[in-house]
């Protein structure tokens, strides 16, 4: 599949952990000038910046007290993914490499996004991508890393989207930008209970309502 | 079942609401058979707290039989426990290390945002308080539904009365914990600003880790006799200038440690204390630290301060260059019960610690309302409210 330039950005956001892709995804992606050498920070904590050609970009990272293997086993398989995400109704596989996830969306609505497997290197990481059949173009990516020793793994998801034309797309993106980066943090913080605690908390006092 | 349930500033009423049910598979369900009214429980009446929602269940102090468990619970029906009001998963980086009260997963995801916004960081969960704290239903009910039922409760020897062991659940480690967080050291004078319950235990705790001497703070007459009674000196804030009088009684040099156990509502006659005041009233979010202020500037060069008061917002007027130039050590925090509940149970087992001392009144839990009232506004009689759901 030939990448458009956008499509380029948005990769090179992806692969933020390394320093200098992110800094020239931020240097192309906004025209903005340089304040000065490219610091340690990954290129997605850039004040201010949201943006990365038309893609916006969330990501997080959350320290799980869990060994690397034991998290990339629950992530690698899709299926598990509506356990911690709160918008993920469904993901339903279709071979080892595409999954077909339905996401709920504003007024009631639910869109459908097809995903393929793009990397996969066992307990380290996992990025994805949309297919054509897709109601949104989007891309993520979670790595694991080891923390210092002892105290488990760091864990880093990172999501590209370009939210779709017309009114669908209206809601999408508006879905998606009101807090983009809680739902991100959100979902983490579900993953890591699930994993550390064998639940996920609740205040609620009845079943009902958990 | 029936319940306390906080409506807005100065309005608690019992309710009925729904009984609690198993939801996860580490719950337990409690029946309470003695809960108690807190100080800090007194900060959500005045709704200088935010987070709270109209028919919130409060409290945090509690204990009882248990009557029903989830899949995973040790627990048995039956057994009595005290149960800590600090939620912890005993899973997390916080809870490996001891540091209960900094438990990352106990907070629902959901109610994490506020603190974490507020704080750079989120709180961990407490029960029966504001929903920056997870909104967890808490004791001063008939039944409560404990979490993570494997890591909190405490499983009560027989012939252990509910009285001798309730404060297990907050009171007496956090008095314990106070005086940890002054690093006593032989022949040290420790000075605690509020004798309520928190700083009554904090003054039995330095005196018991071996303190010289401790000396108490207060106004009401009830609550300096009661700390006199444990061994500590006193000062009366109304006829006494504190710090002229501390710095006379420790010959000129100050107090080693200093414990403020009077947190974000201090009173005093001070203009800071005026404005503050007067901010909280208005509502911007600020604490009163009166009584902070005072300690940091009587504590000794070199000293400790220590804070098991609570503070929730922002505090201006803030001494920090008495801090810095007289190289003081803060420590502060929500209380890591379950790190202290093992051996203070052995000293209570053992009559090295008694906790049946502060408690001034036991009413039925229908009676909580009022009990609420006069530990506000009866501060020198009402030391301590015990409630009874059974009665």
């Amino acid at each position: 599949m030939k990448l458009k330039s956008n499509q380029k950005v948005a990769v090179a956001a992806l692969g933020a952990a390394t320093l200098a892709t992110a800094a020239v995804a931020l240097t192309y992606a906004t025209g903005r000038r340089n304040y000065g050498p490219p610091d340690s920070a990954p290129g997605r904590t850039a004040a201010g910046r949201r943006r990365f050609g038309e893609y916006a970009v969330v990501g997080r990272t959350v320290t799980i007290n869990k060994p690397r293997s034991e998290l990339y086993a629950f992530w690698r398989d899709f299926g598990n993914l509506p356990k911690v995400m709160d918008n993920v109704k469904d993901v339903r596989l279709l071979d080892g490499e595409r999954a077909v996830w339905t996401i709920s969306a504003p007024a009631g609505r639910s869109v459908a996004v097809e995903t393929e497997i793009v990397e996969d290197r066992t307990d380290e990481y996992i990025s994805w991508r949309s297919t054509g059949n897709s109601d949104i173009d989007t891309e993520g990516r979670i790595a694991f890393r080891d923390a210092p020793p002892g105290r488990g793994t760091c864990v880093e998801a990172v999501i590209a989207y370009k939210p779709p034309a017309g009114e669908l797309g209206r809601l999408i993106a508006k879905f998606f930008q009101r807090e983009p980066s809680i739902q991100v943090r959100r979902d983490l913080k579900r993953f890591k209970m699930l994993m550390e605690t064998g639940e996920v908390a609740t205040s609620s006092n009845r079943r009902d309502h958990a | 079942m029936r319940a306390l349930t906080w409506h807005g500033t100065h309005d608690v009423r019992v309710d009925t609401v729904p009984d609690p049910e198993i939801v996860n598979p580490r719950d337990a369900i409690i029946k309470v058979t003695s809960t108690a009214i807190c100080g800090s429980d007194l900060h959500l009446y005045d709704g200088v707290i935010p987070g709270m929602s109209a028919g919130d269940i409060l409290g945090h102090e509690f204990m009882g039989e248990v009557v029903e468990i989830g899949a995973k619970s040790p627990l048995r029906k039956g057994q009595r426990v005290v149960v800590p009001f600090t939620i912890s998963c005993g899973g997390c980086f916080f809870c490996e290390k001891q540091q209960y009260s900094a438990c990352d997963n106990s907070n629902p995801v959901a109610n994490q945002d506020a603190s974490e916004a507020l704080y750079g960081a989120p709180m961990s969960a407490l029960f029966g308080y504001s929903h920056l704290t997870g909104g967890y239903p808490g004791g001063q009910a008939e039944y409560v539904r404990v979490p993570f039922s494997d890591i909190g409760p405490v499983v009560v020897p027989d012939g252990l009365d509910d009285e001798k062991v309730l404060f297990l659940s907050d009171i007496l480690p956090t008095g314990w914990m106070a005086a940890e967080n002054a690093q006593i050291e032989e022949g040290d004078t420790v000075a605690v600003w509020g004798c309520g319950p928190v700083g009554l235990f904090s003054i039995q705790s330095a005196l018991l880790m071996g303190a010289h001497r401790v000396i108490g703070i207060d106004r009401y007459p009830n609550r300096l006799a009661l700390a006199r009674k444990l061994g500590a000196e006193v000062i009366d804030y109304r006829q006494t200038s504190v710090h002229e009088a501390l710095k006379e009684m420790t010959g000129g040099i100050g107090p080693d440690a200093v414990i403020d156990a009077v947190g974000m509502e201090a009173h005093g006659f001070a203009i800071d204390q005026a404005l503050d005041a007067f901010k909280q009233k208005v509502g911007i979010g600020f604490d009163s630290g009166h009584a902070l202020r005072q300690a940091i500037l009587a504590c000794r060069k070199g000293g400790r301060v220590s804070m098991p008061g609570v503070y929730g917002g922002i505090l201006d007027k803030f001494p920090i260059g008495a801090l810095m130039e007289k190289g003081l050590q803060v420590r502060g925090g929500q209380t890591h019960v379950q790190r202290y509940t093992k051996d203070l149970l052995r000293r209570i087992q053992e009559d090295e610690i008694d906790t049946t001392f502060l408690i001034s009144h036991r009413l039925p839990l229908e009676e909580a309302a009022a009990g609420y009232a006069n530990f506000k506004d009866n501060q020198n009689d009402w030391t301590k409210v015990v409630l009874r759901p059974g009665d």
